[in-house]
């Protein structure tokens, strides 16, 4: 090892939290010119986040939704690639899993209903994603801009859908008509009650269930399985992949086609979850905020977990803001996430020389006084 | 024939209102992706420019000051950009995406806080904004039939932005193409490695093009709140950063194809604002949605290969490490 290097401890744990404080900090002193206490405010969101009663419930159906985009990405990172269509690919993930029950559910028992829903956010996710991918695979685009296009692309398609051909009879909002009776996942509260849990009502629903199997899914993809070695392998050098006898051009674009499936999945959270239909804008930027939660998860789904829970607790902390000040709105969670992003994104290692310096001056006597 | 060609000249007119911001962004992105910084941040600082020049022209009455200040936030916000991509060579993307993010949440925030209007700003006065220009004889030109309509409609009654936005393309055009300092800066966009064994600083001239950048973008976002609108709105600038992006593309990085690509989206937006709802024979109604769409769609094919090529700056979105 370089005797230079950090510890791995260091590199994955104490240097994402020095970057969240430094979010943190930077967000404190904004609410602190703006002439509210920031102590109060973070109290505030964790009250909201946890304490209240069905607050956990929202806080990890928020969870639910940022586990898919931030999957999504980091599955594309590991291939060096930057998908920021999280957010279109969710879109008509969502516009799949609509099709699928508007066709369907006069037909076909729920059960079966939802499972080919499930199966068709994926999909339509991943073709949503494999374009980009072919077109940086094949015809040299960039992956960013492509992916940008493609979020825009993908919400005028749903306007003019949901406006037009897809809107329901004597509708004037922008939507579909809901789904038949039963056709929707299974609420967490409704399960655990069953069971002689009492746990009050929330949205959390059985998508959650699939957002951790998707996870552990990744974590065997990426680390245990020869496409996931792959996978690696082309992100770090598509040389290097090349001579070894892989198709880089092959390999972006299953990476892509994952990616997309796995944003096409949080659909199912809002639109099976909670809507049972399809609604204009129900991704509401979630798919971004996967860019932030791989960041800070640093591509690991253990990671990734984690960071899901911080910026759950931050949205659903967040909208209990709304009730208790007058000048601070849940929109200043947005600004929180682009501080994080910042600072554990862009400036990952800013503080990076800083903590060297002090692990080293500490080491220094019992390492033999020359590291 | 005459009202039709009245509403050709109308359309035109509103071409050239929706056009100034993309063509003022188009430019800044220009000079920072020119010197190797992929800027996808224009949305993010033109949103804040424009938050700024509301805020301050509604507070001291004075559509100067907002400028001043959406130039002076836009160059902040440049400078963080910066400060992650050059000082500390962090991802250029990322930290372009941050910006946008923090734009979106700290312009409402902010706003709340010093209006209490729900994060918008107060409508402005006529005297807070910039107001249109009446050219000499307007009135008069109009009178001419056919001809007369295209100066007092078009090139008449324009704010000064507008007239900024277009000499812009001609300062962009003259500086990148004609002076030492744009050849450095293609220089350095294209072989970072060469200017700096000239002895000359790759930072240095990073950090001056993305300064530019940001001026240029805080006058685009003056534009759009005391200009164009009256007063900032939650979101104002709608996607218009990234359609100055897909138009620099489509201008292959060049300052005058740049604008006429800005000029093409542009009209595209103006015909489809005419056509909302109107009935047209054989077609039906016209689906707006999807006219709205084809810059993004124009975008992807182009950067695709299928209609001639965009190629882009060659060392863009590397950060530059010197070697030992």
């Amino acid at each position: 090892m370089n005797k230079d290097a950090l510890p791995r401890w260091i590199d994955i744990g104490l240097l994402p939290l020095i970057n969240l404080a430094a979010a943190l900090v930077v967000s404190g002193i904004i609410i602190a010119i703006i002439g509210e206490n920031p102590f109060v405010a973070m109290g505030v969101m964790l009250k909201g986040a946890f304490v209240y009663k069905g607050a956990l419930g929202y806080t990890l159906f928020y969870t639910t939704n940022f586990i898919f985009t931030g999957l999504a990405v980091a599955v594309a990172f590991h291939a060096m690639l930057f998908n920021i269509g999280g957010e279109g690919q969710a879109m008509i993930g969502g516009l799949g899993v609509g099709l699928v029950c508007l066709a369907l559910d006069s037909l076909l028992p729920p059960l079966l209903v939802v499972t080919v829903a499930i199966f068709a956010a994926a999909l339509f996710g991943a073709v949503w994603g494999v374009i980009p991918g072919w077109l940086q695979a094949r015809r040299g685009s960039h992956i960013v801009i492509t992916t940008i296009m493609f979020n825009f692309i993908a919400a005028s398609v749903m306007v003019w859908l949901l406006a037009g051909m897809l809107m329901a009879p004597g509708q004037m909002s922008p939507e579909t008509r809901s789904f038949a009776e039963g056709i929707g996942l299974p609420q967490i509260h409704d399960v655990l009650n069953a069971i002689g849990f009492s746990v009050a009502k929330s949205p959390l629903n059985f998508s959650f269930v699939v957002a951790l199997l998707a996870s552990f899914g990744v974590w065997v993809l990426i680390w245990r399985t020869r496409l996931g070695y792959v996978i690696r392998a082309t992100g770090h050098s598509e040389r290097a992949a090349i001579y070894a006898g892989h198709n880089p051009a092959h390999i972006i674009m299953i990476a892509m086609a994952i990616s997309g499936g796995l944003a096409g999945l949080m659909s199912l959270n809002e639109i099976l979850g909670v809507q049972e239909r399809v609604i204009l804008n129900f991704t509401s930027g979630y798919g971004f905020t996967g860019i932030a939660v791989a960041l800070m998860g640093r591509n690991h789904p253990v990671g990734i977990l984690f960071a899901s829970l911080l910026f759950g607790a931050l949205y659903q902390g967040g909208a209990e803001l709304d009730f208790e000040f007058q000048t601070i709105t849940r929109e200043m969670v947005l600004m929180i996430q682009g501080l994080i992003i910042l600072f554990s994104g862009a400036l990952a290692y800013l503080f990076a020389p800083l903590v060297a310096r002090i692990y080293f001056r500490l080491k220094a006597p019992s390492g033999g006084g020359n590291g | 024939m005459a009202d039709l060609w009245m509403q050709f000249l109308l359309t035109l007119d509103a071409t050239l209102r929706v056009a100034t911001p993309l063509i003022l962004c188009a430019m800044a992105g220009l000079f920072s992706e020119r010197s190797g910084i992929i800027d996808i941040s224009l949305e993010g600082k033109m949103l804040m420019a424009a938050f700024a020049a509301g805020t301050l022209a509604a507070l001291t009455g004075s559509a100067i000051a907002g400028l001043a200040g959406a130039i002076l936030v836009s160059v902040m916000f440049s400078l963080i950009h910066g400060f992650a991509c050059i000082t500390h060579k962090g991802n250029q993307v990322i930290s372009g995406l941050a910006i946008n993010i923090l734009a979106s949440g700290l312009t409402v925030t902010l706003g709340i806080a010093i209006f209490a209007k729900g994060g918008q700003t107060p409508m402005l006065s006529r005297e807070a904004r910039f107001s249109s220009i009446e050219l000499p004889f307007a009135e008069a030109a109009g009178a001419i039939p056919v001809i007369g309509p295209i100066y007092k409609e078009i090139i008449s009654g324009h704010n000064i932005l507008v007239w900024c936005a277009l000499i812009a393309v001609w300062i962009t055009s003259f500086i990148i193409f004609k002076t030492a300092f744009g050849l450095r800066l293609r220089a350095v966009g294209e072989k970072p490695e060469a200017v700096d064994t000239a002895g000359i600083s790759v930072s240095g001239l990073r950090y001056r093009a993305v300064i530019i950048a940001g001026i240029l973008c805080g006058i685009a976002g003056a534009y759009l709140s005391v200009a164009h609108g009256a007063g900032f709105g939650r979101e104002m600038t709608a996607g218009k950063g990234y359609i100055a992006l897909a138009a620099l593309i489509f201008g292959n990085w060049r300052p005058v194809p740049a604008l006429a690509a800005c000029l093409m989206f542009g009209f595209l937006d103006a015909v489809a604002a005419r056509l909302q709802g109107v009935e047209v024979p054989v077609i039906g109604q016209i689906p707006t949605d999807l006219i709205l769409v084809l810059p993004y769609v124009l975008t992807v094919i182009l950067l695709a290969g299928f209609i001639g090529k965009a190629t882009p700056p060659h060392a863009i979105g590397r950060p530059y490490v010197k070697e030992r």
